[in-house]
């Protein structure tokens, strides 16, 4: 847990005092990734480096764990604290070995046991230890380096983790998997994450909360949903873009507004039954499936109600199907892509488990907007 | 590589036919003396030289002197254009004939590029390794020794490499102020057009330039380490 109280930094420059940081307070619970987001000069950094001492507060208090950060030494507080930058800042003198060894070697681990840590850091950042560890920085890429990089970070198995713009350097494509895994790597090691960055994209991508900062002040701390459709003033609006709700399909998986429904028919089955049945239920269409429970092909309302005999001599293939883990953008694109208004989706095994429609989403992004008092701030 | 290998063998034949090599080896014994005196004048001078130096340099790259160290390297910049015979003459006025301002002109000679290059050095280290040496709790000194000192070694030895070779060669003018050395054999030989003298006292004190460059680009070489040597 790291909570911060009335957090300020002041700067003397000849212009005048520069307030970077305002009377920062906020709270981010054990194994939450927090995103600080903000334009440039916004005040972001400032506090997170604050957080380990790289920049000494004017006044306000850090607490980690519960424990206030004033009462250490801020070099050993440090060795505490998993740090990632935007530069990487692996040390290019040394192999990556050395370079993930250097705080168990500050806390004074024995040599064996910090080597065996960064093998088993390499192979969980998909990197095989027999090939890298004896490599140099040089010798690698700049993903590979930033994965090295936030190994370093969690050698000594810091319970908090700051990272500044830690993907910022990396290109679109790379960066999208970097987040996956490490967003994947999080799930298992629930670190408590402050992650600085300027892109509205990642923060609802990574963050459980994001803190938006302008001038020093911190404008909103909620969740990414609550940001995205209730932004708190027109600067925050415009700083999370017009597109906004559409911003919020990424945070909603499949399985969230499905219509889970047992509504299914078999090739052999009827069609007057399964007519009956799409009447009954109000559903223009039905999903056709194999004795597995896969889905084969659908039928549509308007093309089989007059018609007779077994289903699936009607059966239309279907164009698509999502996985219920995907999120709803990547449903949404695939609607747009196929000219449809609903998808079926599967399970992991492949088995059909309901639909969701473009109603079901509007309805469920709109639904916060309707009671906005509902929402908590 | 392989025509200045034929010039030099030429170059030797020639001088074998004209008896030049016998009466360069008469000179043999003076070869033997002057050469380790020599080479003690660059060593002392030398070390001197990069004992001080370096540490100088480190010094004025600390952050608090950033500022104070600009003023100093100018100072130093225009010291290294007085000439050597010049700051050779100044020593013997201050400190009499001899070794001692003989090797106090050579350290003086040889001490601006490892100072040089020693301050480039570390500021050409990337603040932001810096940053993360601090993030991740190293103390100042762990940070110098674990990664700045690693980062600028490069170029601080060829601060020291270049500091040598001045020094091997600006070694014979030690002579003039009674230091010794091989410009004995060099200066003697030009008084009495004695090319065969010049010469003993002129080749070991080139073949030494050499060895020395050669000895201090293979330390360089295995001492930087691999990550930053662009050689390896």
């Amino acid at each position: 847990m790291i909570k911060l109280e009335n957090l300020t930094k002041a700067f003397e420059t000849p212009a005048g005092t520069v307030v970077a940081a305002d009377r920062i307070t906020m709270e981010v619970a054990d194994g939450e990734i927090c995103v600080l987001l903000g334009p440039s000069g916004c005040g972001k950094t400032t506090t997170l480096k604050m957080i380990n001492r790289l920049i000494e507060p004017t006044s306000g208090k850090i607490f980690i764990n519960g424990k206030d950060t004033d009462r250490y030494d801020p070099v050993e507080l440090r060795r505490t604290i998993g740090y990632v930058i935007q530069q990487i800042g692996l040390f290019p003198n040394m192999t990556v070995e050395e370079n993930i060894c250097v705080v168990p070697k500050l806390l004074g681990w024995d040599l064996a046991k910090a080597r065996t840590r960064a093998s088993e850091l390499l192979a969980t950042i998909n990197l095989d230890p027999a090939l890298f560890l004896k490599r140099y920085p040089k010798e690698l890429s700049g993903g590979q380096q930033q994965r090295v990089g936030v190994a370093r970070a969690l050698a000594a198995d810091p319970p908090v983790l700051l990272m500044d713009e830690p993907f910022g350097a990396i290109d679109p494509i790379n960066r999208e998997v970097i987040q996956d895994e490490f967003l994947k790597m999080h799930h298992r090691l629930r670190k408590t994450v402050m992650f600085v960055s300027h892109d509205i994209d990642e923060a609802v991508k990574m963050a459980d909360k994001v803190a938006i900062f302008r001038a020093g002040k911190l404008e909103q701390f909620d969740s990414p949903d609550n940001i995205l459709a209730h932004p708190g003033n027109s600067f925050i609006a415009d700083f999370v873009g017009s597109d906004r709700t559409l911003k919020r399909l990424r945070l909603v998986r499949v399985g969230d507004v499905l219509q889970a429904s047992s509504l299914r028919v078999s090739g052999d089955d009827q069609v007057e039954h399964t007519v009956a049945l799409m009447n009954e239920h109000g559903q223009e269409f039905m999903v056709i499936v194999d004795t597995e429970g896969r889905p084969r092909g659908y039928v549509d309302v308007d093309i089989v109600r007059d018609r007779s005999g077994a289903v699936g001599e009607h059966c239309a293939p279907l164009p698509a199907t999502v996985r219920l883990d995907e999120d709803l953008r990547a449903a949404v694109s695939t609607m747009f892509m196929h000219d449809i208004r609903w998808l079926a989706c599967v399970d992991r095994n492949g088995v059909f488990v309901g639909c969701v429609t473009q109603r079901g989403i509007t309805r469920l992004l709109g639904e916060t907007y309707r009671a906005p008092d509902a929402v908590p701030h | 590589m392989a025509i200045a290998l034929i010039v030099a063998f030429s170059l030797g034949i020639i001088a074998q036919r004209n008896g030049l090599i016998d009466s360069i080896g008469k000179y043999r014994g003076d070869i033997v003396f002057l050469t380790q005196q020599h080479i003690k004048l660059v060593a002392i001078s030398g070390g001197l030289a990069i004992a001080v130096g370096v540490p100088l340099g480190l010094w004025l790259s600390r952050p608090g002197m950033r500022r104070a160290a600009e003023t100093i390297m100018q100072a130093l910049n225009l010291g290294s254009t007085i000439p050597t015979l010049a700051v050779l003459a100044l020593a013997m006025t201050f400190l009499g004939i001899g070794v001692v301002p003989a090797i106090f002109g050579l350290w003086a000679a040889s001490l601006l590029p490892i100072v040089r290059n020693t301050y480039a050095g570390m500021l050409g280290v990337p603040a932001h390794f810096i940053e993360a040496a601090t993030g991740m709790g190293m103390r100042p000194l762990q940070i110098l020794s674990g990664v700045e000192l690693p980062n600028a070694l490069f170029v601080m030895f060829a601060g020291i490499r270049t500091a040598l070779a001045v020094n091997v060669g600006t070694a014979p003018l030690a002579f003039l102020i009674g230091g010794g050395g091989l410009g004995e054999l060099i200066f003697t030989g030009i008084d009495l057009n004695e090319p065969s003298m010049m010469l003993a006292g002129a080749i070991p004190t080139a073949l030494l330039a050499v060895l020395v460059d050669y000895a201090v680009g293979a330390l360089a070489y295995w001492v930087v380490p691999r990550g930053v040597n662009p050689l390896r």
